[in-house]
């Protein structure tokens, strides 16, 4: 128990519950727009960035967010080469990033770098000025979201409409990639880059089972999120597991329980 | 198309030799003609005719490979104000689980014009149930989306798009997959949004009774494989700008009566 009064625990769970409200916020709007696939190329992107880092000194965020955002522009470009073939440019990237991370491991290798803690996260190194950052880039997500939210859910709903109704959609796309690297490079340290996209989807996957309309889907994802980190950290605390990987469970337990629900309702009902 | 000078004849839609081409392909060469104000622009073709394409290159979706398309008079790269536009696509490719509410789809017709923190306006929320109203799909404003069935989501869709209250309205096969009886009502209210609105209609469609019925027997011009059936709405002389909501009511309360009667 005495791991959860330590100050290095406490920050892991502020972090954790800031990235459990901006993840499942952002995912919503990849998975409703059927990029589900985006999140995970982007963080293996990250894993890439993280890494780099590291060698060249102490700027994992940083750099884990420069290529996060290289990463979804290249996306973007190499989709308009293939346009029917889209899923073929995550593939290119993810493996690309994954490519180059294990490079930058090697040339990182005398620098004491632990290439776990760059894929399964490392919440015990996590640093005031991380909490910052972290808390930076969750206000900036909640007010830009506020802001656009209708923009972004006729986007989401009906790119189509959008457009014709003179929105900027192309500015709105850019907006959700750069949101979404924004998230995933404060979210590596906590759940680590291999893990990341089930904190952006399973939220989402929970709230298309239960949200009737679009103000209870984002309610929803959020609260799961929260649920899952706080849950997730305590547990990893407590028995001495691995965080990132616990909160996943969590997050999946919590979707099949929904499920089995959802199935006893409808029986009954 | 129509010859005159009134002031309800200005151009709303002007395609100056528009040719557009995919992969190769001809779909589209040298197509011209204008949609006047208080039209009502038939367009009828084959399949693979370009009718969906012709669409799409007008509202911005599509750039032609050349030509020039002008909205209300201006080059389509300047137009702003798309609101006075309503677009209904061909049917939509909408998943049924997406988390919407037939009111939230409607309201997301204003979105296009806020820019900033948007809570809906008591306003927006009036705007939203009289076209819910109009469109007679007000009982169902808190229903997901994905549950209601094909005719009913054309109907919010035509609410999404009346809800800036339009002056021009276009329509990709609004009635494809949807029931004949739903298929009346719905030609029945957008005939009378054509004759009492001042609104402007260009409608693809293969219901050649409809189109025939309420636009004559012959197209009025062709281009390449597409026709064009052309109204002019002059039944009502008086170009005043009436709440359409409001006696889409009255016309809906009417029909009711007479099925009652």
């Amino acid at each position: 128990m005495d791991i959860i009064m330590s100050s290095f625990f406490q920050r892991a769970l502020i972090g954790g519950m800031l990235i459990g409200i901006t993840a499942p916020l952002m995912g919503i709007f990849l998975v409703l727009r059927r990029l589900s696939m985006i999140g995970d190329t982007l963080s293996h992107a990250a894993i890439a960035g993280v890494a780099l880092g590291f060698v060249v000194g102490d700027f994992p965020i940083l750099f884990g967010l420069i290529f996060a955002l290289l990463a979804s522009f290249a996306i973007e470009k190499l989709r308009k080469s293939y346009k029917s073939y889209a899923e073929l440019s995550l593939a290119i990237i993810m493996s690309g990033g994954i490519a180059l991370a294990s490079i930058f491991f090697t040339l990182g290798r005398d620098l004491s770098m632990d290439a776990n803690s760059f894929l399964f996260g490392f919440i015990y190194t996590l640093t005031p000025i991380d909490l910052w950052t972290m808390f930076g880039v969750t206000l900036a997500v909640l007010l830009i979201v506020g802001k656009h939210l209708h923009g972004l859910f006729l986007i989401t709903f009906d790119e189509e409409a959008a457009s014709v109704s003179g929105m900027p959609v192309s500015y709105y796309n850019v907006l959700i990639s750069v949101l979404t690297a924004l998230v995933i490079s404060i979210s590596i340290k906590i759940v680590g880059g291999l893990l990341v996209s089930a904190l952006l989807t399973i939220p989402a996957a929970c709230s298309l089972l239960l949200a009737k309309s679009f103000k209870q889907s984002i309610f929803i994802v959020v609260l799961v999120g929260e649920l899952a980190v706080v849950c997730g950290l305590l547990i990893a605390g407590v028995w001495n597991l691995a965080a990132g990987g616990t909160i996943v469970l969590v997050l999946i337990a919590f979707l099949l329980l929904i499920l089995l629900g959802r199935n006893i309702f409808s029986r009954i009902a | 198309m129509s010859i005159g000078t009134e002031a309800c004849h200005r151009d709303i839609i002007t395609v100056d030799s528009v040719s557009f081409s995919y992969q190769q392909r001809d779909v589209l060469s040298d197509v011209s003609f204008s949609v006047m104000e208080r039209d009502f622009i038939g367009l009828i073709g084959t399949n693979g005719a370009g009718k969906t394409t012709m669409l799409r290159i007008i509202v911005g979706l599509l750039k032609p490979t050349s030509g020039e398309v002008r909205l209300f008079g201006e080059p389509i790269s300047q137009f702003k104000s798309w609101d006075r536009i309503g677009y209904v696509p061909q049917k939509n490719n909408l998943n049924p689980l997406f988390p919407a509410t037939v009111k939230e789809v409607v309201l997301s017709g204003l979105a296009g014009k806020r820019k900033w923190f948007g809570r809906h306006s008591r306003q927006d929320y009036q705007k939203c149930d009289d076209a819910l109203m109009a469109m007679g799909v007000e009982d169902l404003a808190d229903k997901r989306i994905g549950q209601l069935s094909g005719g009913q989501q054309q109907r919010v869709f035509l609410a999404r798009a009346l809800i800036n209250n339009p002056s021009l309205l276009i329509l990709d096969e609004p009635t494809v997959g949807i029931d004949y009886e739903t298929q009346e009502s719905f030609f029945h209210m957008i005939k009378h949004m054509h004759q009492h609105h001042n609104m402007t209609f260009l409608m693809v469609s293969h219901d050649m009774e409809m189109i025939k019925g309420y636009l004559g027997e012959n197209p009025a011009s062709t281009a390449g494989k597409l026709n064009f059936y052309i109204r002019h709405s002059h039944e009502t002389q008086d170009c005043i700008e009436e709440n359409l909501a409001h006696s889409l009511k009255h016309l809906r309360s009417q029909m009711e009566s007479q099925k009652e009667g």
